[in-house]
């Protein structure tokens, strides 16, 4: 008896000394990184080391507290610490915040009038978001559409060579490429001197027109035109992602059918879009939905390239501006949930599929 | 579908048709490795292709006519007579040798071009990778002669900044992910199921209807332009495809594993330490791969969370186009210098890579 009252105390004054030491290392150490500005390399390593090792440090914190709760209530406890900081960071970071947003939208630019929904009025009607609304359209239909169709191209072909994983491989690169340098990529593909004597195009593009005969042009200041120049370098970039999954959904069809179907005497047209598109056409879905919600969501590709400007402006980019630039919280707040609203279709679709897996498990 | 035997020509047909596309897919960024060790003044006055071998003509001397050359009567140059003007465009006096007037009239200047053949590699340097790296002042030549001098944009201190920023952004959510995701597989907790339908549903939330608010707390703790910040931000948006991934990876786990440790009295945490980390690595990897890669790359939160306080490679870069977006010599070193990490991870880990792909996308 004496004995497990003694081991409790000790218990406690473990625990204790694990909270103040976990407190020292997260406060000390956020201290003395921001005092490390100055040596770049020594910071980077301490910020590294800290910063995980902090996580860690709580993790194992937490973990000692819960293993001294009393026997009935240790398992929640565990399962607390291993699932509570998840839960709380997300309950912060992204369904609180979806919240707070809708309450936003509701307010002027202050905050404190109440405004109902005006915001969305400017949403809706204002010219330079209908004009964004359109061109997010045409990424959505174009972007959407051009990276399906040649990623389903080009995996139907490359499957049938012998160099499939090269070909695949290059295809793919532009993936680990960010869209910042996928913007300077093609800023200088599309480049533009300019006219008179003795100037040569240094942009690949122009110089291709111009050995063709034709004039150089500034491609990014073409309206409506330049949209499409900017989807070109969305389909540069995702191709390799449609491909890559509908070549897996390609290998999944089994050889039975196919051979099947050649023994009937079906030719290669007849048996892709005859077998092999009614086959992966649930893949097809999926890749179209993601790559849909990544062009409704595009900021980088036309901030970088224009700014918005030249009538290439798209709803996130408008949402920056709003808030960043023009200072208006309560509008951009309101593309915030108009944006939200827009990816619920596809936010239901996702929570069906995973029903109807949970039934058949 | 296996590999069928097609005929001979339309392998080849399809070969060239796929080698097409491929060289098409690959010029963009060709173009811009080239061009990052090229000379600033060979960049500005001629394009990237032209480091191929080709003939051209190249200006090997240049003479002064006598002061008594009359500029507004035909000249006599090398046996060749004609017009100022003429001359002015550049006449072929042999099979390899053209002249040309400098200038006005009153220049008298003549240049000599002869036709040579440039091999590859002509004039690289590695100057532009130095340039671009530093900060302070630096200066190059513009290809019409003059010399600018700009700040640096010191993608040195970036490339740190980001590693700073990455590395931490892809172990924590691994870390916190793998415990919810255990949590969710194999405890029983009040709420398990909504939460993890929730969960489902914010894997497709677009990432601004989260930034304003959080910007807020952010200024509210002074944290703004900290690497914690960037740490908190990017964790919590990796986490939903995290425990997801993970998720599918841990729940198909064997339960005997973890009854036999428990049995032998392990507790939760030293069976999940011990045991599901080690066996879920395959899983951690891709998610990894996935989360370095679009920490990397990211624009959008370094912008409005960082801002330009300790800014990394993507928004130096965006900055450098903002300042600076016709000096291709830095932009293009700048570009590839951002693009090395991600690329080797890519190369390196593409097996997994793909595979989280494959795991990510719903309908498994």
């Amino acid at each position: 008896m004496l004995e497990s009252v003694r081991s409790n105390s000790f218990q406690i004054v473990r625990l204790f000394a694990l909270v103040i030491l976990a407190v020292f290392v997260l406060v000390g150490g956020f201290i003395l990184l921001q005092n490390l500005q100055h040596v770049k390399m020594i910071m980077m390593v301490f910020a590294v080391i800290w910063g995980v090792g902090s996580v860690a440090l709580l993790f194992w914190v937490f973990n000692s507290i819960a293993q001294a709760m009393p026997r009935k209530i240790r398992p929640i406890a565990v399962a607390l610490v291993f699932a509570g900081p998840a839960i709380v960071l997300l309950a912060w970071a992204l369904v609180l915040p979806t919240l707070r947003s809708l309450w936003l939208s509701f307010f002027d630019d202050t905050g404190h009038q109440f405004v109902f929904l005006d915001n969305y009025t400017f949403a809706f009607t204002d010219p330079i978001m209908l004009e964004s609304f359109k061109n997010n359209l045409l990424w959505m239909v174009f972007g959407t559409s051009f990276c399906v169709i040649l990623g389903l191209i080009i995996a139907v072909l490359s499957d049938k060579s012998k160099f499939e994983k090269l070909f695949k491989a290059l295809i793919f690169l532009p993936m680990a490429i960010s869209f910042v340098g996928a913007g300077v990529i093609w800023k200088f593909m599309y480049s533009y001197k300019g006219e008179g004597i003795n100037i040569n195009e240094i942009g690949l593009l122009n110089a291709i027109v111009v050995a063709l005969g034709g004039k150089a042009q500034s491609w990014l200041l073409m309206p409506v035109w330049n949209n499409f120049f900017l989807i070109a370098i969305m389909v540069w970039l995702q191709t390799g992602y449609a491909m890559v999954i509908l070549s897996s959904a390609i290998k999944g069809i089994p050889l039975e059918i196919i051979e099947a179907a050649k023994m009937d005497g079906a030719n290669e047209f007849q048996i892709f879009f005859k077998i092999t598109i009614p086959f992966i056409m649930p893949t097809i879905v999926t890749v179209a939905t993601t790559i849909l919600i990544f062009s409704l969501k595009l900021f980088d590709i036309v901030r970088v390239m224009t700014g918005g400007n030249f009538g290439t402006n798209v709803i996130a980019n408008e949402f920056y501006q709003r808030q960043f630039t023009y200072r208006k919280t309560g509008q951009a707040s309101a593309i915030a949930i108009v944006l939200l609203i827009c990816t619920i279709p596809v936010l239901i679709y996702n929570l069906r599929q995973f029903r109807k897996r949970r039934t058949i498990k | 579908m296996k590999k069928t035997k097609p005929s001979k020509i339309s392998s080849i047909i399809l070969f060239i048709l796929l080698l097409f596309i491929a060289i098409g897919w690959t010029v963009p960024t060709l173009g811009v490795f080239v061009t990052s060790f090229r000379e600033s003044k060979d960049i500005y006055s001629s394009g990237w292709w032209s480091v191929l071998p080709h003939m051209e003509w190249v200006k090997t001397s240049e003479f002064q006519l006598a002061e008594a050359t009359d500029p507004n009567a035909p000249i006599t140059i090398e046996g060749h007579t004609a017009s100022f003007d003429e001359w002015r465009q550049g006449i072929k006096v042999s099979e390899n040798k053209r002249l040309r007037w400098y200038g006005n009239k009153r220049s008298r200047k003549i240049e000599v071009y002869e036709e040579k053949l440039l091999g590859f590699g002509a004039n690289l340097t590695m100057q532009n990778y130095v340039d671009v790296l530093q900060g302070g002042e630096i200066s190059f030549d513009d290809g019409s002669g003059n010399i600018i001098t700009r700040e640096g944009n010191n993608f040195g201190d970036a490339v740190i900044n980001s590693l700073a920023v990455c590395i931490p952004s892809t172990v924590i959510p691994i870390l916190i992910a793998a415990f919810a995701a255990y949590a969710f597989a194999w405890m029983d907790f009040p709420g398990r199921k909504p939460m993890f339908v929730i969960l489902v549903a914010l894997l497709v939330v677009p990432l601004q209807i989260a930034l304003i608010p959080i910007l807020r707390d952010f200024t509210a703790w002074n944290l703004n332009g900290t690497f914690v910040s960037m740490w908190l931000a990017h964790t919590s948006f990796g986490l939903p495809l995290a425990i997801y991934l993970l998720y599918n990876y841990v729940s198909t786990l064997p339960r005997d594993v973890f009854e036999s440790a428990y049995l032998d009295g392990a507790t939760p945490f030293v069976t999940f330490v011990r045991l599901v980390l080690p066996m879920s690595i395959p899983a951690l990897a891709s998610f990894a791969i996935f989360q370095f890669l679009w920490v990397w790359n990211d624009y959008l939160v370094a912008l409005i969370f960082l801002g330009d306080k300790n800014r990394v490679v993507t928004s130096a870069l965006a900055a450098m186009i903002g300042e600076k977006g016709q000096d291709w010599h830095l932009l293009t070193s700048g570009a590839f210098l951002s693009m090395i990490l991600p690329l080797t991870v890519f190369f390196a880990l593409q097996r997994f890579f793909v595979r989280g792909l494959l795991a990510g996308s719903i309908k498994g």
